[in-house]
């Protein structure tokens, strides 16, 4: 069969031509477009990479103030709320001090009222004798001048012993 | 209506189903056929006769008697001598002819169509089907001295190849002269048409297959990719710069699958040589595991051989027939259903043009990458 019998001139030509074909493609298609390919590819690569970097970069830098920042806030908290533990145990000392001088000084107002009391009664009580004593000497002066008030005095003292 | 116009070989390519249409109904078209060099003069007679009496039954036996379906398929996805363009105008291809007295070179077109004898220089030639006779004094053939010549024409097939080598030239070299002007930038215009394919034969057949020694096969796996897929295409053209059957042709793909097995085995390491002869089995199995291996070796290229040639040739003949059903039922009534069905196969084509050359390269690497392979753990 024809068909299937290679002709050799076209065994020779086809091997000819694949082999000049190789060669010339080989030489001055596929060299620089593979090349430029395989550049293109890595550059695009190294983009990418340095892209990703960058991006690595980036998260950590914002992670970074991130902590920085909610250390700064815990620590501003911790600050505020001791500034107010302190703030309110001063207040609460400061009143309890108040509280105990004031005590202490209204304990000592009345005692010193107390014995300025006593004292002024004391006085008035004196005051209260000496001139009862002026009285009762002027009225019984005045009432023993005559005699027989004195003796209707003693008869009335007299009457009030034996009645009693 | 001259319906014996349709059985002569005016069928220039196997697609030009409107051209045919057009062509058959020109008067005097039908008066030729070629390449029939002992008939010629007498079909062309009795054809004039049969139009002067115009008889529908003696139309028939005509038809009958000329119309030979596939001897004109088989001579269409044959190679030739002279490149066939419409009606009587073919471009004539050089012939080279090795003989033992030296070198031989004329134009085909002294041949006349197989009509005439060439006196060369050594001996005197005819052609007989597309092969170059060494005819005698007496005008015998002399087969003894035939079988001695070497014909290295420029054939048919030859030319579609230099035309497609010049095709490829012209595409890469100017997509490769793109990437050296915008060295580094994105593809623009034909280069990323290109680029695509080539990055396609790369990752897609090249690295699988062959790991990281993809790099050092690569020219070789874009080149037969390239140059079989444009060849395909080529061949599916049915007008002149195509038409020509140069990857269903049995020496093309014999050529690519040889180059395949030199490539292959000149590649082969220590663990593939060792993996044929010395394989890894009890050593009385060698005197059968041997043979299976070097015949392994042998069926590889060989089924690349096989697998684009069938696949090209069957894909023409099936069109081929598809044309020829006009002219075996005899009406023109069947030629919308051929033309329909013909453009499938050929768009089934065009789809089989770059499968085959996939498959191609695809098992190609698939070899030089079993080949290359390193050893592994348990080998």
């Amino acid at each position: 069969m024809d068909i299937v019998t290679p002709s050799l001139g076209l065994v020779f030509w086809t091997s000819i031509s694949f082999l000049l074909l190789l060669f010339l493609l080989g030489k001055f298609a596929w060299k620089p477009i593979m090349k430029a390919l395989d550049e293109r590819e890595r550059s695009i690569e190294e983009a990418l990479s340095s892209a990703e970097k960058a991006k690595e970069e980036l998260a950590r830098l914002n992670n970074e103030s991130e902590q920085l920042l909610k250390e700064a806030r815990a620590e501003r908290d911790l600050i505020l709320k001791e500034a107010k533990q302190l703030r309110d145990n001063t207040i609460a000392e400061a009143k309890g001090l108040a509280q105990v001088e004031a005590n202490k000084m209204i304990e000592k107002a009345k005692v010193e009222i107390d014995n300025q009391k006593n004292a002024a009664l004391a006085e008035v009580k004196n005051q209260v004798a000496t001139l009862s004593i002026d009285i009762a000497e002027k009225v019984l002066r005045k009432q023993l001048e005559d005699k027989s008030k004195q003796e209707n005095l003693v008869a009335d003292l007299l009457k009030e012993v034996k009645l009693s | 209506m001259r319906r014996s116009g349709f059985f002569t070989k005016k069928l220039n390519s196997f697609l030009m189903f409107s051209a045919i249409f057009c062509f058959s109904f020109l008067p005097g078209y039908s008066n030729e056929v070629e390449n029939h060099s002992e008939n010629h003069a007498e079909i062309a007679d009795s054809a004039a006769v049969h139009e002067g009496v115009n008889s529908d039954s003696s139309h028939a036996e005509h038809g009958e008697e000329k119309f030979n379906a596939s001897e004109l398929i088989l001579e269409h996805i044959a190679d030739s001598h002279d490149w066939h363009l419409w009606g009587h105008t073919s471009v004539h291809l050089p012939i080279i002819l090795y003989t033992d007295k030296g070198f031989e070179c004329f134009s085909s077109g002294k041949f006349n169509h197989g009509h005439d004898k060439v006196v060369g220089k050594h001996y005197t030639y005819a052609i007989e089907h597309e092969h170059i006779k060494v005819v005698n004094a007496d005008g015998t053939i002399n087969e003894e001295a035939s079988k001695a010549i070497v014909d290295i024409s420029i054939t048919k097939n030859v030319m579609s190849m230099f035309l497609s080598m010049i095709i490829l030239m012209l595409i890469f070299t100017s997509v490769a002269s793109a990437y050296k002007k915008r060295e580094g930038k994105a593809p623009k215009g034909f280069q990323s048409l290109i680029e695509p394919i080539i990055l396609f034969v790369r990752d897609e057949i090249a690295k699988p297959n062959l790991g990281y020694k993809y790099a050092r096969f690569m020219p070789f796996l874009l080149t037969i990719f390239f140059f079989i897929w444009v060849n395909n295409i080529i061949g599916l053209v049915p007008f002149f710069p195509g038409g020509a059957n140069l990857t269903g042709n049995i020496a093309f793909t014999v050529v690519m699958g040889v180059i395949t097995f030199i490539v292959t085995n000149v590649n082969g390491n220590k663990s593939y040589w060792k993996h044929i002869f010395l394989p890894h089995v009890p050593w009385w199995l060698y005197p059968i595991m041997i043979p299976v291996e070097i015949i392994g070796v042998l069926s590889k290229p060989f089924a690349l051989i096989v697998r684009l040639f069938a696949n090209i040739t069957a894909g023409h003949i099936i069109v081929l027939s598809l044309i020829c059903l006009i002219f075996i039922f005899k009406t023109i009534m069947i030629a919308p259903v051929s033309v329909g069905f013909v453009l499938f196969m050929d768009v089934l084509e065009l789809l089989v043009a770059f499968l085959q050359a996939f498959i191609f390269t695809m098992l190609t690497a698939l070899f030089i990458g079993t080949a290359v392979a390193e050893p592994h753990g348990d080998h």
